[in-house]
């Protein structure tokens, strides 16, 4: 027995160092189609900016549903919140991008420190219910303040001054969609940092058994709100980049509509891997932009068999139909107990 | 010599059953204790009322001196009030290196910590790897709990719960639904508790029972009818009475 | 006065529609604990059938209803069969997307055989007209409305309390594998709730098209305000969703008469904080 626990101990450092190269490679590829898109497309630059904001948004969800078993459809008020108070911000003489993408992040937290409190009272369904009030709440709100934030017709004509000085926001789109890269490397190597720490399993460990949480002497609530106001962070932070590189702000980023779609994203590229997350987005913004420009209503009857065959098929997503193809072998739960 | 642990007239009504009466018990640290009883007797009960999962009706529970009646299950969870489950309550995607590092952490007030790593946390590995070679699960610690055997599992449950380092430690039926093959392993674990720990056990293997326990208290509806050594339980009236009926000296239940 | 008693009236009606669509939901969510989140879209579903009867093929409004409602509950049998029945027991955010996408389906299959514009259905001539209730006059489909909610909330208390199968649904959903193992065939007792659940949408999205206009986006556009009165009133209770359709139907037509610029965000208020304080709704059951 002595010997193999050697072995476990010798072996410790190289599965760790696996996990390192793991995530190195993909955050590289991450990089790389980035940069193949900013290559490929580049008539296209603002769609593919606007995907990189949606892609925040749906990391945002992945935290908070993947990762602690908290189910949402109200995760754009924090996109919203936002976006908002970056285009406010803008309006009123803030125009340099990285206070915008702060702005955000910190209107994102409050927001998401204010849902998580509200909707951790309750669970299941009600949760659920809680989550599209608030959202639903946020849209009304943005609707009735329309001195602050320009009602139905939305906030216009943010003008973003250059970053660092030097790099303009133009028409073409570059600069924004390369911020919008880096920004989104920058939030996912983070993200896989939080989610690898301890309170990353503790999440983990509450999405799965929180009684058993609790019977280990941790607090269950604090945890969970501390998760909401990253997340709001995060899905803020698309929010104000999706601002910044349309330069409007409409009520449409404050929508239901928008944490449905997000979800589906979700769902769609596999929930709890942070990956899932980025395919999801792409390959649904992919098909929308394509379909919907024929009949928006045809998408939305592809997006309904998609949820329904994902359902009944393919519950890990994506990501979890390249595990099982790659033969990883991990057993993906969905709310399963030892 | 004072008690470690104590609860005093502890009761529990549900509307109108009482499913816990007037409970009172003492244990001073290194007790071993059984709790043992026929099946609706009100154990799990107890043990949920003693960790704070249910309210008392009336009653006191005071761990080293202290009452801890109003406080909730998470914060007697860290004065040293521990249980184990009796169906095994683990995650199954983890592995038990990482259950035991998670407790570890959590109990040392870093386990919601985002900057420090969770994996080959140098701190605590020591630790860790002390806990699971006292347990014997060395060579399973690397696997996820979903593919190890349920004995393996059950010594996890006790394994947590030490890495909390338990003042009072409640093992609800530690053996339940592990082969016997496997029994023996979990004695050695229970042999190798820490001796200033008052445990209190309840389970329905006798043979554990006897082997493990200094006192032996037998709970039946909702009450105790005998605490005393293992070795007179079996010839007391009102315990017989309790397990087997008995028409002749027949009480009503509720 | 005379407001008070136009939105009090106005209320209570929409408050009853809402209720016939939505006790079926509670129904489902209480007993087989299925979060349908395509409920709404059989409603509309039932709209559509209803209005082609009466519009296209100038068949009577009573006509128009039964046929809506078998029409509906025929659609659904197969969707039972296939889709729901693999939910059954799953997680809620299973059941959400699931039904979600069941949603977006029927939403696009609808707009691409009816179009998107709106579809009402015409009223008969005895509903149409207003009437004198002495101290008001009422339009007809009013009193019709309300009259059906009171029906539909008496017949069902019946069928749950007094009768045989009232006793072996309560016996389901307490606990299904005891009824099982006590020979109640409760795979009968699903199908064929789900069926009374469906066809009360049906006729909960007909007689409630005054208030709910029919058109594609109907399933979604009411999917949160169904949820959002099965929640507050607790899932499976016929007093709390009585209760909380009044409540909130009246909440929201207060809303619409006295406060049109603000929309719906009282609506949504008040549904925090119901759900907050009651965070089971009013007549919810401990799980």
């Amino acid at each position: 027995m002595q010997v193999i626990a050697h072995t476990e101990r010798v072996a410790a450092p190289s599965s760790a160092g696996n996990r390192w190269l793991r995530d190195a490679i993909g955050v590289s590829l991450i990089v790389a189609a980035g940069l193949a898109g900013y290559w490929l497309f580049p008539d296209n630059l603002a769609l593919l900016t606007r995907v990189i904001a949606v892609a925040l948004l749906v990391l945002s969800i992945d935290l908070i549903t993947g990762y602690c078993g908290v189910a949402t459809l109200g995760q754009a008020a924090l996109f919203g919140a936002g976006a908002y108070a970056a285009g406010i911000a803008c309006v009123s003489g803030v125009t340099e991008p990285l206070t915008l993408i702060t702005i955000g992040a910190v209107a994102g937290s409050a927001a998401g420190l204010l849902m998580g409190t509200i909707m951790l009272r309750a669970h299941g369904l009600a949760q659920l219910v809680l989550s599209i009030a608030i959202v639903q709440l946020f849209h009304e709100a943005a609707n009735k303040a329309s001195a602050y934030t320009g009602g139905s017709d939305g906030l216009a004509g943010l003008m973003v001054s250059p970053l660092f000085g030097v790099f303009e926001f133009d028409l073409w789109g570059q600069t924004a969609y390369l911020f919008g890269l880096a920004l989104l490397v920058v939030v996912f190597v983070v993200l896989k940092f939080i989610v690898s720490s301890p309170f990353g399993m503790l999440c983990r460990g509450i999405k799965q058994d929180p009684i058993r949480i609790r019977a280990m002497g941790s607090f269950v609530f604090p945890v969970l709100l501390k998760m909401f106001v990253i997340s709001g962070a995060v899905a803020g932070m698309g929010g104000a980049l999706a601002a910044i590189s349309t330069q409007v702000v409409g009520l449409d980023s404050v929508s239901f509509e928008l944490s449905a779609n997000a979800l589906v994203m979700l769902v769609l590229g596999g929930l709890g891997t942070l990956y899932g997350a980025l395919v999801g987005t792409v390959i649904f913004m992919g098909f929308e932009h394509i379909v919907s420009a024929i009949n928006p209503f045809h998408w939305m009857t592809m997006v309904g068999a998609l949820l329904i065959a994902v359902v009944i098929a393919a519950p890990g997503g994506l990501s979890g139909v390249l595990e099982k193809v790659s033969g990883s072998g991990k057993r993906v739960k969905t709310g399963g107990r030892a | 010599m004072s008690d470690l642990f104590r609860v005093e007239g502890l009761t529990k009504n549900f509307g109108g059953l009482a499913v816990s009466r007037n409970i009172s018990l003492a244990m001073p640290a290194g007790e071993r204790l059984a709790l043992i009883g026929p099946n609706g007797a009100g154990k799990t009960t107890f043990v949920n009322l003693v960790t704070g999962q249910l309210q008392p009706s009336a009653g006191r529970v005071v761990l080293n001196g202290e009452d801890v009646t109003s406080l909730g299950a998470v914060r007697r969870v860290r004065k040293g009030l521990v249980r184990t489950f009796q169906v095994t309550r683990l995650f199954s995607e983890m592995t038990p290196e990482e259950h035991v590092t998670l407790t570890v952490l959590q109990r040392e007030g870093k386990a919601s910590r985002i900057l420090s790593r969770f994996t080959g946390n140098s701190e605590v590995a020591g630790e860790v790897e002390g806990i699971l070679s006292t347990l014997g699960l060395l060579d399973v610690a690397r696997r996820k709990v979903g593919e190890i055997a349920y004995g393996q599992q059950r010594l996890l449950e006790i394994g947590i719960a030490l890495a909390l380092r338990p003042k009072v430690l409640l093992l609800d039926e530690p053996a339940a639904g592990v082969p016997s093959s496997d029994t023996p392993r979990i004695e050695q674990a229970l042999e190798r508790l820490p001796q200033s720990l008052a445990v209190l056990m309840i389970e329905h293997d006798m043979d554990l029972v006897f082997r493990f326990a200094r006192r032996v208290v037998v709970l039946a509806a909702g009450e105790i009818i005998f605490e005393g050594l293992p070795s007179q339980v079996a010839m007391n009236e009102r315990v017989r009475e309790a397990y087997l009926g008995n028409y002749a000296h027949a009480r009503s239940v509720a | 006065m005379q407001t008070v008693l136009s939105i009090a009236i106005d209320a209570f009606a929409y408050g009853m529609a809402l209720f016939i669509i939505c006790i079926g939901l509670s129904l489902t969510m209480g007993l087989m604990r299925v979060v349908n989140l395509a409920h709404g879209a059989f409603a509309m579903i039932a709209g559509y059938i209803a209005s082609y009867a009466a519009r296209d093929l100038g068949l009577g409004y009573a006509m128009a209803i039964f046929l809506a409602i078998i029409g509906t509950v025929i659609i659904s049998i197969p969707l039972e069969r296939l889709l729901f029945r693999r939910i059954y027991g799953r997680p809620e955010l299973t059941q959400v997307l699931m039904t979600i996408g069941i949603t977006f389906c029927v939403i696009g299959i609808t707009n691409y055989f009816f179009g998107p514009t709106l579809k009402t259905i015409p009223l008969p001539g005895s509903l149409s007209q207003p009437v004198d209730v002495g101290f008001k006059t009422i339009a007809a489909h009013r009193l019709f409305v309300m009259a059906c909610g009171v029906i539909v909330a008496g017949g069902l208390w019946y069928l749950i309390e007094r009768t045989d199968f009232g006793i072996k649904l309560r016996a389901t959903v307490d606990n299904a594998a005891m009824a099982d193992a006590l020979g109640v065939r409760t795979q009968v007792v699903y199908a064929v709730s789900f069926a009374i659940a469906i066809g009360l949408a049906a006729l909960g999205g007909v007689v409630g098209a005054e208030f709910l206009p029919i058109e594609p986006y109907y399933a979604l556009r009411y999917m949160v305000t169904f949820l959002v009165v099965v929640s507050v009133g607790g899932a499976g209770s016929i007093p709390g969703a009585v209760v909380a359709c009044l409540l909130l139907g009246a909440v929201d037509t207060t809303g619409r008469y006295l406060m049109p610029e603000f929309g719906n965000f009282f609506f949504y208020a008040a549904v925090i904080a119901i759900v907050c304080v009651f965070p089971r709704g009013f007549f919810g059951r401990a799980q």
